[in-house]
């Protein structure tokens, strides 16, 4: 598995294409960097939380998320077509017998468009390795203590699919408002190491 | 025949091999027996990709595996991506 890629071999070498690029007058000098200043602009958790909080107000949209992402969430003014090609959304909910929780264990695949820039527990090797194999010991040390009849799924982001995860819908929220829901919705219910 | 070989709830074992350059099979993954979930659309193999190999779409499924099946231990599952050329369906007994 890779580490932290600041100082090595192939940064260098990332480096010097772009510079030979920029020489040659194939690239304009910091273009790559307002590229993908430009892909990152769009995401943020807060596209996630909005998701979250429209299925846990309408279960016709949380049944149309779950069987087809891409579409579903054409419907809150979301996509993952920001990229190069859109990307395969699957949405794995929670439930009382089940939790889900994601990981990209060859690298660090993540839903940006929806939740950001990864944080960078996601990406650490201690991470990627440790969930799939201790998912229950690895969610307690973020807190997560989960009952012992709750089952747990972990999904690798191994391909081309890109994951996010619906976390149950919290008790006494049934008053609240949609926007009021997806306040409360966190990175870390999206990936799946805490409830909301 | 060969067409349904490959559909949710089919038992598939991955490959054993591990190949020189880049690959989407996880080793801890390798020579286990998970089901098929779904298919996770078409795309071309990224071993070969990777090696600015030509490559057609293939299927790509969702596997799911038991944890105990891959640890030696574990209650839970862990569903990988994979493309259909890592997997060969198992052929259950008549």
């Amino acid at each position: 598995m890779s580490d932290d890629h600041g100082s090595s071999v192939i940064s260098a070498q990332v480096r010097h294409v772009e510079s030979l690029l920029e020489s040659r007058g194939l690239l304009d000098a910091g273009e790559i960097d307002t590229r993908i200043d430009e892909f990152l602009a769009g995401g943020s958790p807060a596209n996630g939380a909005r998701i979250v909080a429209r299925a846990w107000v309408d279960p016709g949209f949380a049944e149309r998320l779950l069987a087809d992402a891409n579409s579903a969430i054409r419907e809150v003014g979301l996509s993952m077509a920001g990229g190069l090609q859109e990307q395969r959304l699957k949405v794995v909910a929670n439930t009382e017998g089940e939790h889900n929780v994601v990981v990209c264990t060859l690298c660090s695949c993540y839903p940006i468009a929806l939740l950001g820039p990864s944080p960078s527990w996601y990406k650490s090797e201690a991470y990627r390795s440790r969930v799939v194999r201790d998912p229950r010991g690895v969610l307690a040390e973020f807190g997560l203590e989960l009952p012992a009849g709750t089952s747990i799924a972990v999904w690798d982001a191994s391909a081309e699919s890109r994951y996010m995860v619906l976390p149950r819908r919290p008790d006494g929220t049934e008053g609240l408002a949609e926007d009021e829901l997806a306040a409360r919705v966190t990175r870390k219910g999206l990936i799946g190491t805490a409830a909301v | 025949m060969s067409t349904d070989r490959f559909a949710p709830g089919v038992r598939v074992r991955t490959r054993t091999t591990d190949p020189a350059g880049h690959t989407r099979l996880p080793r801890y993954a390798r020579g286990a027996v998970g089901v098929l979930v779904e298919q996770a659309g078409r795309h071309p193999l990224a071993d070969d990709r990777a090696r600015g190999v030509p490559a057609d779409p293939q299927p790509v499924w969702h596997v799911r595996f038991a944890a105990a099946d891959l640890f030696g231990a574990g209650d839970h599952t862990v569903t990988v991506e994979l493309w259909q050329e890592y997997l060969t369906p198992i052929e259950e007994a008549p």
